[in-house]
This record gives structure tokens, C-alpha cells and sequence, in this order.
């Protein structure tokens, strides 16, 4: 039977069901096969902070949604294509960001009277009518799976729990998907479990032939592949990007790395990952709490170490004590800051920007430090790489900001050829006979690092002020004015180290919208939708919140009007506003999820028109014009 | 795997180590209360030095904040004045990433028991081989006398005119009841004493807490008379010593005898007692160390000194090492570009 074959240029898919349906797992494997294939992906596993949730509930849902495409996937997809629905609950839970015309693929047994009950459905949706403007499948798929395993001496136990795989097979039918990838990582996963492995292949295979032979399939769908840079790929989240960015930062700097840190959702994976690289050497520490997460890494650090701790807004707010000591003692220290909504315990689960203010002003007295933020899964690897240069060039703690957004969700990374890497040059002390402990080089004013073992540079440093020097402790006025300055100043000569601000798009003109962290996707999605209607905008990404980039004022005032989108009520724009004195306007959401770049492209459309530049230029852009998402 | 540091590790200390205790004292002014008890654990712990064999480019002094905090500025060591309560697991970072050094914390009951009370418990379980020196004098000085956990129950402070409502840790108690391998108390009055439990501290490999009465003599002057003033202490203390009968008083005509659990006072000249109705001390014996412990606050016996427990148990920094060599000796050293691959990769 030969069916109709279609391209297009990007797809959304979400596989949502209960915790138990394993649509994490068939998440996962779907991306990898796509990255396999050829194509640009981006992913987000979207699971419910309960452990193990009762079954069937609406709390209960977990779901993974992949984007993928030929090209300009920087978003997990604001819109779903294809629905995975393996319960009523979990089509209840979803069914809200289903593209009109979309494909629903369901598991009938889970929409029972049990289940239709759980999900707060009078009717079965599957039946009323209610489901008309999509194009739904309905399958039994236990009965489905049952038939293909007649000949198999297979526990039918086990066949019910390769449901997940079933669905999977269903979707790589739908597009054209190989089945190697994952019936290689099957074997490799269960290895040793002969029954499991012929179980999940089996009904991988057998979804695979369901939909082929299946008349409600009318279409399979291709997806070109992209253009992508020749290299070795895999899909990455960003907390494990931090992980190994930590790892290959220690490797380049040949410094042991010693990690410090306290389980907090969102961040713990990074915790998880270097935990289990012990045959890279690493050393961690899971502390009683985030204090001793913090302060053992300043004791590693102070013993010579890449030291850093991993955390999420709660945790920060408990080390800030902590990271004034650090910054007093000048010591090299990484902080990787997982923002989770807040205030308070917040939103675990769920991204937000809004620790921006915390981490550049979030101390007792003048602490200042350098402060970064990673732009998607993929540059989490990269940032982490320059906090640590930076942190070691400089000696100085520096705050590394991701999101529960680009923490858990993947993208496809090049991965780089770690010789080509430059090496980072730890500040070591070397002379004892001039060694004092805040003798500082000229050019980047760090203080020197001597550590224990190191014979004839013996000295106690701590949280006290220090002389300029000598670094004994002093309470002189004067000295106290002066060693707030140096390290204010060594801080702000960061900005001769970092790369200048790029613009994207026309040099100076009406509008630029400017990003930072992880809105970069759903920006430039935005705005390269924009340009493609003929719209004209100016587009930068910041990385380098702390200091700013050098050009960043230049490239402000060159703009009539600067937009800045944030998840969270305005602090990049009130940091730029207070330092540049530009008016900025802000796009501000804080719904615990990240902008879908539809959000921005509508705003941005409605600040483009002259209407709205007109109002703006008659209040001299002293009035910030109110963005109502 | 190997890295800047292993140099310096490798690196042999220069020239011949033959320090006094001049050595360990740098050049400025201590400035300690005169006749507070931290200046008689300065001397004791500088004398000590020398006789550890070790060069003092590998010895680390850690504090928190109080009285005691500044502690590391005279030590002529490596030093780190740590913030309030943190001491320890700033220590514990440096003793994991740094297992070649001597790692020391001097810490107060403020400090330790109240602010870092979290840190010392887990401290206490993890067995990091480090030792804290815990200045008790049951107060806060640095803030000029308010009243801290280990006062009593109705003393007279800043922060408590009418009496404190508390009632107070019992420091050695509370480090066995967290696991703690080596527990031992001294005080200040008796520096060659004091010393020597230093030095047994030290010997020690694993977690060794010593809790140490200091005397503040401006904000709670005297706390310990009755067990540090050498007219008093004898008969008000009892030194525990492993292997010897538990004896005290002026005479050592009296010693300690279980009554089941029960600790009482027999005295050798009356009722036909013997030195063999004396309990003998087992610093191995945890369970007795408890009972010990638990003669701290009592108003008839005496008040245990020395050391409570001292049990052999592997550190925890050596857990971390061997967590690392049996992983690379059954993987191999690992690769770092096929971490990087990760489970699966694909070629473009």
C-alpha cells in the first residue's frame, strides 16, 4: 500500500501521558532519532513536580514535546503539530496548544470511564464530537500490541508496559523515521534482559506497521534536512552542558575540579551527572545544605581547585553570605544558578529570569562580580567554559544564570574538538620572596593564588578587610574606600576581556529588540520571522550581563526604541535604564514558561507600526509604553 | 589526570625542618581579653606544631567568627577566617580537594553549636579527618555577652537580664550522638594537658572534636573554676585515660562504678571497695562513652575530661580517593572526548 507523502519545513510533536507511560523516554529517543536524521531539534520534557502522581489524574501528566525542522529551531515550537495522548487526562491537559488541523494520536483504553472521570470529562471526547477540528486516530493500542505478540513467549505484563514504544513506532512511520537509533540504544539499555529487549523492539516495530497498514494514516510527512556545520553532534540539556563544561574548563585550566552542592529542583542534574564522573577525577561534595555547598567549594578553592556549586533561586539567596566571602577573599569560584520561578519556593519546576537583580546586587555591601547567562541548551557548555576562564583570569566568583527552560530542555550540540579549546592560565603565585596575598597584575588586577603546599608564601586571609597588599587585616577609612574600588574596578575590566555586543540586522535605526538568557530562541525565531515579512528590526543577544559588553551604551543610543523581553517583571531593562539612562520598553511574562516567539513577533508588530512610534516619540520615550502579554 | 596541583604536592619542602615554636607565631599582636582562656590554647597549639613533623606549609587553620575566629592570624600557617558558623565546611571542601594537608578548626560555642550547629552534626557523621578545637566559654563575647547554647538554664546575660530559658547542648554529647570518631574535652588551666590531647587529635584520622573551656574573663569570668582551678579540679573532675580505672579526687581515693548504666561514686577507703569495683576506661567502647558523656551536667559527679571516644573508622576524604582509583581501575582513566560523545552521537 503506497500513501502520500508531504514536506514541510518544521513539525512540533508532544508525547503526553501518564508519570508511568514512559513518555519521557519515547521523548528522548524521538529527538535523538530526528538529531540522527538530519535535523535541527529542540525539546522540553514537561513532567509534574509529584513523584509518582496517582494514576489518571490531570496533575499527573507528563509530557515531552519535541520541535524540530530544517531549519531556525531555536524554540521547543509555540504551537503542537502531532498529540501523543495516552489518557484522557493527559489530551485534557494538552490539548490547548494543538494546532487547528492537528494530528491526535490516541490510546482508547485510557479514556475509560475511570479515566474519563479523573480528567473531569462529562463525555468522552473521543465520541462527542468535541474533537472535530482535529484529525484524531484512535487506537486500542493494548489490543493492537496483543495481536502482534500471539507468537512470542512474551509476558503480556511486560507487553503492557512497551505501549510507550508502540506510539513511538506510530510517529516514526509518520515521519519516516529509521528505527536503528533506538532499537540499538533498546539493546544497550537492556542488555542482558533478553524478554525486555525482544518486548520493546517488537512493539516499536509493530506501532511502526500499525500506521503503515492503517487507513487513518493517510500521509507520511518529510522532513528535509538541515544545513548544518559538518561536525559530531548529540542532543544536550543544559544542565548536563554545565556539567561537562565544568569538566572540560578543569581539563584545560589542569586543575582538579571539586563540585559543592545541595539537590534543588531544577539544577540538581548537574549535581547527578559530575557525581558519576569519578573516573575523570572529580570530586563532589552533596553538602547538608547549600551554605556547606558554597563554602566547601571556597574551601576547594582556597586548596587550589576549579571549585563551583550549583544551585536554583532559593539556593542562591541562602549562598549570598557565602559569595560576599568569596568575593572579599578574591578566590576562583563557578555558581551556576538554575532560575526556577520565585519568590519563595515559587514554582520548582518551572523557568523565570528573575534572578538577575539577586546575582548582580543580591550581597551585603559593594560585592560586586561578574555575571553571565547562557542563551540556549547548547551555550550552556560554552558559558560555563568562560565563567571558569574568568573566574581563574580574574580570581573572582562569577554567577553563570541558565533557567529550568534551557536546563532540562536539549538541543542538538556541535560537539568541540576539546585541543582546539584554549587553555585556561590559573593566577598562581610563584615568587615567595615578593609573594603577598592581594598584590595585584596591573593589567587584569587579579591577586595572586597561593595555596597550601606552597612553601614560604604561608598567609591567612578571610572575610575581614584586608590591606591593599599586604592583605593583613585593616580597618583604615582610606584603605577600605581604596579596596572597594580595586575590586569594583577589576570587575568592570572584564569588559576589555569579553567580545562586543553583535548586532543582527541594521546598525542603527527605530527598533532593537534585546535579549538575554535563554528568551534568545523565541527572540530570534521572532525576529527572523519579522524580517522575512518585510518588517525592519535590529536584533542582539546579551551573554555578558556583568559587566556589559563595551559597546553596549553605543549600540543602545544608536536605536530609537530598545525592547527588552524577560521572564520576569523588567530587571535587565531597569539595570540598562539606570545605566545608560535609555528609555527601554519592556515585553515582560512570568507564567513559569518561556516565551513562545509568536508572543514576541505579535508585540513586536504592534510597537512597528507608526501609530505606535509616533505616540512614542511624542512622549520623548520618557513613558515606557505598557506590553500586555 | 593529572593536574598543576600534583606539582605542587610533589614538589619536597626545601631545606630542613627544624621549626621551634617561634615558627608558628607570626609577627603580629594578639589581641585577645588579657587572661582569656583562647591565649592559653594559642600556646599549646604552637608548641605542638613542631612536633608534628609536618611542614607548616601543609598545615591549615580554619575559623568562623567570634572570639575564636581569630585564631588563624596567629597561627604563622596557611589560615582562612571563614564567615560566621562555616568553618567546617569550608574545611571539609579543602580536606576532599586537598587530603596531603592538616586541616584544623578552631571554632567557639556560638560559632559551632548555634550558627554552624547544622554543619558540625553532618561534620560529625562524615568523618573528614580534620580536628576542631571548640572554645566553650558559655557565652558570646564577640558580641559582648548575650547568652549561647551551651548556657545554662537561667543565666544572668545581656540578652537574658532575667535568666536564660534555655537549657544547653552538651557539646561531647552531641558530637557522639552525631557519630563522631574522636571526642575528647579539656581546658585551659592545664596547657600540657591540653596539648597533649592536641596531639592525640591530630593522631587521630578521621573527625576529631575537642571541646576546650575557655574562660571569659569579661563576660561570664569563672564559668569553670570549679573544674579547671587546680585547688578544685580534682575533686571535681575525672580524667579518662584509656585502659585506667576512672579515679579522682585530691587522693584519687575515689572512682566511678557502673550500676548498670548508672555511673556512682565509690570511695576506696570505705565499705570494703577496691580498685577493682572501679570502672575502667574503653575509649573504644561507644556505649560507655555515652554514659560518660552524660556525667557532664550532673550536680554529684564529677565532670568527665579527655578523651570520651576515640574509634577507628576509614575518612571520608579517603572514601572519596578510593571511590575514584577503584573506578578508574575498573573503567580505565576516563576519556574525555567520548564523555563528550555522550550515549549517542551522530555525524554530519
Amino acid at each position: 500500500m503506497s500513501k502520500l507523502t508531504e514536506h514541510l519545513e518544521e513539525v512540533t510533536i508532544r508525547f503526553a501521558g501518564d508519570s508511568g507511560d514512559g513518555m519521557q523516554l519515547v521523548g528522548t529517543q524521538f529527538s535523538d532519532t530526528s538529531g540522527f536524521a538530519g535535523n535541527e531539534v529542540n525539546t522540553f520534557p514537561d513532567y509534574p513536580s509529584e513523584i509518582r502522581a496517582p494514576e489518571g489524574t490531570l496533575y499527573g501528566v507528563s509530557a515531552f514535546q519535541i520541535h524540530f525542522g530544517t531549519r531556525n529551531i531555536n524554540t521547543t515550537g509555540d504551537f503542537v503539530d502531532v498529540l501523543v495522548a495516552m489518557n484522557a487526562a493527559s489530551l485534557k491537559v494538552n490539548i490547548a496548544n494543538l494546532r487547528d488541523q492537528g494530528i491526535i494520536i490516541l490510546n482508547t483504553e485510557g479514556f475509560d470511564a475511570r479515566n474519563l472521570k479523573l480528567a473531569g470529562y462529562t463525555t468522552n471526547p473521543i465520541e462527542d464530537g468535541s474533537l472535530q477540528k482535529y484529525h484524531v486516530v484512535a487506537i486500542d493500542m493494548a489490543k493492537e500490541l496483543k495481536k502482534g505478540f500471539i507468537e512470542l513467549d512474551v509476558p503480556s505484563k511486560l507487553i503492557q508496559r512497551t505501549k510507550n514504544l508502540f506510539a513511538l513506532g506510530i510517529t516514526y512511520w509518520l515521519f519516516n523515521r529509521p528505527l536503528e537509533a533506538t532499537v540499538s540504544w533498546i539493546n544497550k539499555k537492556f542488555k542482558g534482559k533478553e524478554d525486555v529487549i525482544l518486548a520493546n523492539v517488537h512493539s516499536l516495530q509493530a506501532g511502526w506497521n500499525f500506521a503503515e497498514k492503517n487507513e487513518d494514516f493517510k500521509k507520511q510527512y518529510i522532513i528535509d534536512k538541515s544545513q548544518l556545520a559538518p561536525g559530531k553532534y548529540r542532543n544536550i540539556t543544559g544542565n548536563q552542558a554545565v556539567a561537562l563544561g565544568l569538566v572540560v574548563a578543569a581539563t584545560k585550566a589542569h586543575l582538579p575540579l571539586f563540585l559543592g552542592s545541595y539537590p534543588i529542583t531544577p539544577a540538581t542534574d548537574i549535581l547527578h551527572a559530575l557525581s558519576g564522573y569519578k573516573k575523570y577525577g572529580v570530586k563532589h561534595l552533596q553538602a547538608e545544605d547549600e551554605i556547606a555547598g558554597i563554602t566547601s567549594a571556597i574551601g576547594a578553592a582556597f586548596g587550589g581547585s576549579l571549585a563551583a556549586t550549583t544551585t536554583s533561586g532559593p539556593g542562591l539567596s541562602l549562598k549570598t553570605e557565602a559569595i560576599g566571602l568569596a568575593v572579599m577573599t578574591e578566590l576562583p569560584l563557578v555558581i551556576v544558578d538554575v532560575q526556577r520561578a520565585g519568590p519563595s519556593t515559587g514554582l520548582p519546576t518551572k523557568p523565570e529570569q528573575s534572578d538577575l537583580m539577586q546575582a548582580m546586587y543580591g550581597r551585603h555591601g559593594e560585592a560586586p562580580l561578574p555575571v553571565l547567562a547562557a542563551a540556549s541548551s547548547s551555550d550552556c557548555f560554552n558559558m560555563t567554559v568562560e565563567a571558569a576562564r574568568i573566574a581563574l583570569k580574574y580570581m573572582t566568583p562569577v554567577i553563570l544564570l541558565t533557567d529550568g527552560y534551557i536546563g532540562q530542555a536539549s538541543e542538538p550540540w556541535q560537539i568541540p574538538d576539546i585541543k582546539s579549546l584554549p587553555d585556561i592560565t590559573p593566577q598562581f603565585a610563584s615568587d615567595p620572596a615578593t609573594f603577598k596575598p592581594y598584590l595585584r597584575k596591573a593589567e587584569t588586577l587579579c591577586r595572586q593564588w597561593a595555596i597550601p603546599g606552597m612553601q614560604g608564601m604561608e598567609h591567612r586571609i578571610g572575610g575581614l578587610e584586608k590591606e591593599d597588599g599586604s592583605g593583613v587585616v585593616s580597618h583604615d577609612a582610606l584603605n577600605h574606600q581604596k579596596m572597594t574600588e580595586l575590586r569594583q574596578k577589576k570587575v568592570d575590566g572584564i569588559a576589555n576581556d569579553i567580545p562586543e555586543l553583535k548586532v543582527i540586522g541594521d546598525s542603527e535605526g527605530d527598533l532593537l529588540l534585546l535579549s538575554w538568557g535563554s528568551t534568545y530562541g523565541a527572540a530570534k525565531t521572532a525576529v527572523e520571522k519579522l524580517k522575512g515579512d518585510g518588517h525592519n528590526i535590529s536584533f542582539a543577544h546579551l551573554r555578558y550581563l556583568n559587566p556589559f559588553p563595551k559597546n553596549l551604551g553605543d549600540v543602545l543610543h544608536r536605536f530609537e526604541r530598545v525592547v527588552i523581553p524577560e521572564l520576569n517583571m523588567g530587571q535587565l531593562k531597569n539595570l540598562i535604564q539606570a545605566k545608560y539612562l535609555k528609555s527601554v520598553i519592556g515585553i515582560n511574562k512570568v507564567q513559569g514558561k518561556p516565551f513562545k516567539s509568536i508572543e514576541l513577533e505579535e508585540k513586536i508588530k504592534m510597537l512597528l507600526s507608526l501609530e505606535n512610534l509616533n505616540r512614542w516619540k511624542a512622549n520623548k520615550g520618557e513613558v515606557d509604553i505598557p506590553v500586555d502579554l | 589526570m593529572k593536574t598543576l596541583i600534583d606539582d605542587i604536592l610533589q614538589k619536597p619542602h626545601a631545606g630542613e625542618m627544624q621549626y621551634t615554636s617561634k615558627d608558628f607565631k607570626p609577627d603580629v599582636d594578639v589581641r585577645w581579653c588579657a587572661g582569656c582562656g583562647a591565649i592559653s590554647v594559642l600556646s599549646p597549639a604552637q608548641r605542638l606544631m613542631p612536633d608534628l613533623g609536618i611542614p607548616k606549609e601543609k598545615i591549615v587553620f580554619i575559623s568562623g567568627i567570634g572570639c575564636s575566629g581569630r585564631f588563624p592570624y596567629y597561627m604563622d600557617t596557611y589560615g582562612f577566617h571563614g564567615i560566621h558558623g562555616r568553618a567546617l565546611p569550608i574545611a571539609s571542601g579543602l580536606k576532599i580537594a586537598r587530603p596531603d594537608l592538616s586541616v584544623w578548626i578552631v571554632t567557639g560555642d556560638g560559632d559551632n553549636m548555634s550558627i554552624g550547629g547544622n554543619h558540625f552534626i553532618h561534620a560529625c557523621r562524615r568523618n573528614v579527618d580534620m580536628n576542631v578545637l571548640m572554645f566553650n566559654n558559655e557565652v558570646y563575647s564577640l558580641t559582648k555577652g548575650q547568652y549561647s547554647p551551651t548556657s545554662h538554664r537561667g543565666q544572668i546575660t545581656k540578652s537574658s537580664p532575667l535568666g536564660a530559658l534555655d537549657d544547653p547542648f552538651n557539646p561531647v554529647a552531641l558530637a557522639l550522638g552525631a557519630s563522631a570518631s574522636f571526642v575528647a574535652r579539656g581546658h585551659d588551666k592545664d596547657r600540657a594537658q591540653l596539648q597533649q590531647l592536641l596531639q592525640k587529635a591530630h593522631q587521630h584520622k578521621g573527625f576529631s572534636f575537642v571541646e576546650i573551656y575557655t574562660n571569659c574573663r569579661i563576660f561570664n569570668d569563672g564559668a569553670f573554676d570549679l573544674y579547671t582551678n587546680a585547688e578544685t579540679r580534682e575533686e571535681h573532675t575525672v580524667w579518662l585515660e584509656h585502659g585506667m580505672p576512672l579515679l579522682f579526687g585530691k587522693k584519687k581515693d575515689k572512682g566511678i562504678k557502673l550500676d548498670g548504666f548508672k555511673p556512682t561514686i565509690i570511695n576506696l577507703n570505705e565499705n570494703g571497695n577496691s580498685i577493682n569495683d572501679v570502672l575502667v576506661h574503653n575509649e573504644q567502647d561507644s556505649t560507655l562513652a555515652f554514659i560518660l558523656a552524660n556525667m557532664t551536667y550532673s550536680e554529684e559527679l564529677p565532670r568527665p575530661m579527655g578523651t570520651l571516644q576515640n574509634l577507628e573508622r576509614s575518612s571520608y576524604e579517603e572514601r572519596v580517593v578510593k571511590q575514584i582509583e577503584d573506578e578508574v581501575n575498573l573503567k580505565g582513566e576516563g576519556n574525555l572526548e567520548s564523555l563528550l560523545l555522550g550515549e549517542s552521537h551522530w555525524t554530519i
